[in-house]
């Protein structure tokens, strides 16, 4: 089996990822924080610990900034939807997935008004474009760091650098760069950072959160929930500090201790290597594509500006036939369709069809890409799929 | 009225606790996590406690960061 799919979730994990999660659920297993006795203490230092190790990795200024929640499609909800009001002005891009775009169209209903500043073909941004954007109630550019379509990288230190300027937020969601593609919030000028704990940082599924910068005014974050924090207990509101004011209820504990596990393996290998490891293999894949009768790769072409996520598609096949036959020719995983990226999709010229997506992680290899593009190879000159029907 | 030993920082949450524990740690001081004293705060979460003759130099560790307390109160 040939698992490219890392994209949507990395896999397999990282061996310390697992074994913190069994022993955490074997040997510690209570509730952090809650209650004070020595195993929820220990509890609550694992989910610090994990805290620390995202701080680590982003530069964040501070481990208690980093707000856990589920994924980053519930953190983007929490700073969007809790931080933009009627009135304000929010400028983003054509190449957004659906985590940004959603919420975004929501809040254009109650009167946040909203620019998508539109993108190359192949997924690229100029800087200048959202410059130019820019209105006097402009309070927030939200960009995603790199396409989960095509791959490409926004360039988010630039536009970091107009928003310190012109004093505008910039959220970026970071879902398919932490841990593939260095970031560091503060020189990059990121005030808000959303991640996700299940691609390049190799935790588990239901982890992920934001990390919130100094330059937000934390008491205009409205909490999508609100509960128990195990902290000011005494009183019926919810905390205005962080990271309590936007984590209530249990936490997931265990998938914390997995998530802590996989970002302190990301910092022992340096994600300069992991990025330097994933861009050969891109390189790879997409020139072997590219060499290929009938196919057509998408974005630019070049590894150094995209992540390990390729798109393309075969003559006039249909994306989810292709990911059939590879799936029961060559258990040959992948994902294909609009990967909830409709705008990006229709920036690209792909809509509505989609694309086939390969996305490959660190634990993939050069033999897998070269059999993959063999079998890319027996669709696209062979005609494999045509002869199966 | 036998004098304590220890004393106790209160804080906002659990997450600061752990901060000011790995502060006093890395300074050799000794601390323990503990529940908040009821006495002192009906919060339920946890405090850090100290003993008495390290307080100066307990406040001075966290001067230096940007831990906040809530307070230190002898028990």
């Amino acid at each position: 089996m040939i698992y490219l799919d890392n994209a949507a979730t990395s896999w397999p994990k990282p061996h310390s990822v697992p074994e913190a999660m069994l022993h955490f659920l074997k040997d510690i297993g209570a509730n952090p924080g809650r209650s004070a006795h020595r195993l929820s203490i220990e509890s609550a230092r694992v989910v610090y610990g994990a805290r620390e190790a995202i701080a680590e990795l982003f530069n964040a200024p501070d481990p208690l900034r980093v707000v856990f929640g589920l994924n980053v499609t519930e953190a983007l909800n929490l700073v969007l939807c809790g931080l933009l009001r009627p009135g304000d002005h929010v400028i983003t891009s054509s190449m957004e997935h659906n985590s940004v775009m959603r919420p975004l169209r929501a809040l254009e209903r109650t009167g946040v008004e909203l620019t998508v500043v539109k993108c190359s073909r192949e997924g690229f941004l100029d800087p200048g474009d959202v410059e130019a954007a820019i209105r006097p109630n402009t309070s927030m550019i939200a960009l995603n760091h790199a396409s989960n379509v095509v791959g490409t990288l926004l360039p988010v230190a630039s536009v970091g650098q107009i928003a310190r300027e012109r004093g505008v937020l910039l959220l970026v969601d970071a879902a398919q760069t932490g841990g593939a593609v260095p970031i560091n919030m503060q020189a990059d000028g990121i005030d808000l950072l959303a991640f996700t704990g299940h691609k390049s940082l190799y935790g588990p599924m239901g982890t992920g959160g934001v990390v919130i910068g100094q330059r937000v005014e934390v008491h205009r974050l409205t909490p999508l929930k609100r509960g128990g924090t195990g902290s000011r207990s005494e009183r019926e509101e919810q905390p205005d500090f962080l990271p309590d004011m936007g984590e209530s209820g249990t936490p997931n504990a265990v998938g914390l201790a997995g998530l802590g596990a996989g970002v302190r393996w990301v910092l022992d290998r340096g994600v300069a290597a992991i990025q330097a490891q994933e861009q050969a293999l891109t390189q790879r894949f997409i020139d072997g594509l590219r060499d290929i009768a009938g196919v057509t790769v998408y974005g630019g072409l070049d590894a150094s500006r995209q992540t390990a996520t390729v798109s393309f598609n075969i003559d006039d096949l249909a994306p989810s036939d292709v990911g059939l036959w590879l799936d029961e020719q060559h258990a040959i995983l992948c994902r294909v369709g609009l990967h909830c990226a409709p705008a990006a999709h229709k920036t690209m010229k792909t809509f509505p069809s989609g694309t086939i997506r390969f996305g490959m992680g660190v634990f993939s290899t050069a033999d897998e890409v070269d059999v993959a593009l063999h079998a890319v190879r027996r669709l696209a000159v062979e005609g494999a799929l045509s002869e199966g029907r | 009225m036998t004098q304590g030993l220890y004393a106790v920082i209160i804080v906002y949450s659990t997450s600061q606790a752990l901060q000011i524990e790995k502060l006093l740690l890395g300074e050799g001081i000794t601390c323990k996590l503990i529940p908040v004293p009821r006495q002192i705060s009906t919060n339920c979460g946890v405090c850090v406690r100290i003993h008495r003759r390290d307080r100066e130099m307990v406040l001075k560790a966290i001067t230096g960061t940007q831990i906040q307390i809530e307070g230190i109160h002898d028990v």
